[in-house]
């Protein structure tokens, strides 16, 4: 009871990327609370999938193995998250902020009238005082509640970041993209508990009403999330054939290309380029910023990169706010000579 | 088919400006215009397509909001749908998802008759995508999110082929009716708007919306034309649950908002110069940062 939980997203047989991040957050999250970290694996021929889980420091692993069970569909996943959360009564939920996690979190949520609060950028746990009333001079009734969830994350357009509490309902629950928080693993003998369930128990038959005819499923288009070096282009490369020339300058420096949403909007690059709150998370040691400006959600994807260099014929852009180096000026003028220059003194 | 298309009016976040937001750190409405949300758009051409092949189908908007949001069903309108409802109300401002897709399946129980619901996959002012899979839950139905294109349909059987976006891929699922749809910005654009219907609806109004002067020519207007008369619902209409609606049925409560100030770093400026770039360019390679 009153644990948190991760629901751990299952490819095949692995578990994702997210979910073992969230793994690392939630343990440390627990531990603030001084509660249990538990976690939910649904899938089929999952025999073994502790340990996958397990060296975070999870406490108990709540298996769900069966046929129908992967490929991931809405109904049997809700019904399964469900009705083990009426049992356990946990008082954190996360989930990724991927296709699965945005099509399964609201349905639970509002399965269990609880809050849900999509693409947090940090988590943490604080009181809260609410007002609940006035009293009979008007003055405000506060209502003070401790150790509450913050979910935070930024909003409208990025001008603003909120943080967001569910004082009243349970689970708390909140998404969050992958690579937004870092895995660590916490002990290789981390000796939590295994508990199979019935899964006829807590999905009746009427649940199976999606059924997946194909699926094709490709590995990561681009190693953006874990490269040294990122080169990343905005709005201000002006063009598709202007942002063209940051995959030559990656490709001679050895990174990897990405973009803010103003470019991928603009049909400069695919999607799959996309930086920020509602795209990849990155933190290589050296990111290249191209004539992006630097809406929070971007640096949302971006801030802990280890040295920022910013490109922009606008001094005042809010990246430069957080670079280390700024240089003023034209990227169209200024990508070809780092090219130039970096062939002529690499050796 | 009886199809219902899910609406919002937003803020076009899109393009914020340095305006948008005021000195006293609160949204500046004025400085956003307010759309119809792009991926609504992408849900509605979807519905068209189930339209052009089901003649006789009927395309019925709804949307939560002010009174100006009847703007959207009028676009909706133009570009082919059959009829609006814009559920508004004093008592529903605050609301978070939770509460958006009670009252929204409210509406949608009023309505009754559907085989299919059909929305955007996410707002451009929230980005959740949570409105849609919750009227699902709510009405008992289940869903399809993050769908590219409505492959087939077979009306006897129930049924209904989709090909939808997963992380990494594509996916084809069948799913019996009724059930709700979220569709994709990637998905088919919406047709234009229809010259010979923006004639017909341009006049298609809620209550709310005309003024008192105006009344008596609305009246008129309306009894010869009943279809300029776009539906509009309060909370009572659609018998909603006070606990459940507006900010008393959001469990959900900002805390905090803060405005994004930057916190300024000790940085090197430098011009583009070919001395500075290539001086730049030594330094990182020396220091073994690149290369």
């Amino acid at each position: 009871m009153n644990n948190v939980f991760v629901y751990c997203e299952i490819e095949g047989t692995t578990v994702a990327d997210v979910s073992i991040e969230l793994l690392t957050k939630g343990r440390k999250l627990a531990n603030t609370l001084g509660v249990q970290l538990e976690c939910i694996c649904a899938g089929s021929g999952l025999d073994g999938v502790e340990k996958q889980v397990m060296k975070y420091g999870v406490d108990c692993v709540h298996v769900f193995d069966a046929d129908g069970l992967f490929p991931y569909t809405s109904n049997p996943h809700t019904a399964l998250v469900v009705n083990l959360f009426k049992e356990e009564q946990p008082q954190i939920c996360l989930m990724g902020a991927t296709v699965i996690g945005r099509d399964l979190g609201p349905r639970v949520s509002s399965a269990l009238h609880s809050g849900l609060t999509a693409d947090c950028t940090e988590l943490e746990i604080g009181d809260f005082d609410m007002t609940v009333g006035r009293d009979e001079n008007n003055m405000p009734v506060k209502k003070h509640y401790e150790q509450q969830l913050y979910q935070i994350r930024p909003a409208f357009g990025g001008n603003i970041v909120a943080t967001i509490v569910n004082p009243e309902h349970r689970p708390q629950m909140a998404t969050v993209r992958s690579g937004v928080m870092k895995a660590e693993v916490l002990d290789e003998n981390y000796n939590g508990k295994v508990v199979k369930h019935d899964v006829a128990k807590y999905v009746p038959e009427t649940e199976y009403v999606v059924k997946v005819l194909e699926r094709h499923v490709e590995a990561a288009k681009n190693n953006l999330k874990g490269a040294p070096i990122v080169v990343a282009g905005g709005y201000g490369m002006g063009s598709k054939e202007g942002f063209d020339m940051l995959f030559e300058l990656a490709k001679v420096i050895h990174g990897e290309v990405g973009a803010s949403r103003a470019a991928v909007d603009a049909g400069f690059c695919d999607h799959s380029l996309q930086i920020g709150q509602t795209g990849v998370t990155v933190r290589p040691k050296v990111y290249i910023a191209c004539g992006i400006s630097g809406a929070i959600q971007h640096v949302a994807g971006m801030k802990d990169s280890g040295i920022i260099i910013s490109i922009n014929n606008d001094e005042n852009a809010p990246i430069n706010t957080i670079a280390d180096y700024i240089i003023n000026g034209n990227v169209e003028e200024v990508v070809p000579k780092l090219i130039k220059y970096y062939k002529k003194n690499s050796k | 088919m009886k199809i219902v298309v899910l609406a919002k009016q937003v803020p076009d976040t899109r393009n914020v400006g340095p305006d948008a937001m005021t000195p006293e750190g609160t949204v500046n409405r004025a400085a956003l215009p307010a759309v119809f949300n792009p991926e609504d758009l992408n849900a509605l051409e979807q519905a068209l397509r189930l339209k052009d092949q089901f003649p006789g189908s009927t395309i019925s908007v709804v949307t939560m909001g002010l009174p100006k949001s009847a703007e959207v069903i009028r676009e909706a309108l133009y570009r082919g749908a059959d009829e609006g409802y814009v559920v508004t109300d004093r008592c529903l401002g605050g609301a978070d998802t939770l509460a958006t897709s009670y009252t929204l399946s409210q509406a949608i129980r009023k309505i009754g008759d559907f085989d299919i619901i059909l929305g955007g996959r996410q707002a451009i002012d929230g980005d959740t995508a949570q409105v849609g899979p919750q009227i699902a839950e709510k009405l008992g139905l289940t869903q399809v999110t993050y769908a590219e294109e409505i492959l087939s349909v077979d009306t006897d059987a129930r049924k209904i082929v989709i090909k939808r976006h997963i992380d990494g891929g594509v996916e084809t699922v069948e799913a019996p009716l009724p059930l709700v749809v979220t569709v994709n910005g990637s998905a088919a654009p919406c047709r234009p708007r229809n010259a010979k219907r923006v004639m017909k609806y341009k006049n298609a109004t809620v209550i709310a919306e005309r003024s008192a002067e105006d009344a008596a020519k609305y009246d008129e207007l309306i009894a010869k034309k009943p279809f300029l008369n776009i539906t509009q619902w309060g909370a009572s209409d659609i018998e909603a649950d006070p606990a459940q609606i507006g900010k008393a049925g959001s469990p959900t409560n900002v805390k905090a908002v803060q405005n994004i100030v930057f916190k300024a770093k000790d940085s090197r400026t430098m011009t583009s110069s070919d001395s500075d770039v290539e001086g730049l360019i030594i330094e990182l390679l020396n220091e073994k940062i690149i290369g």
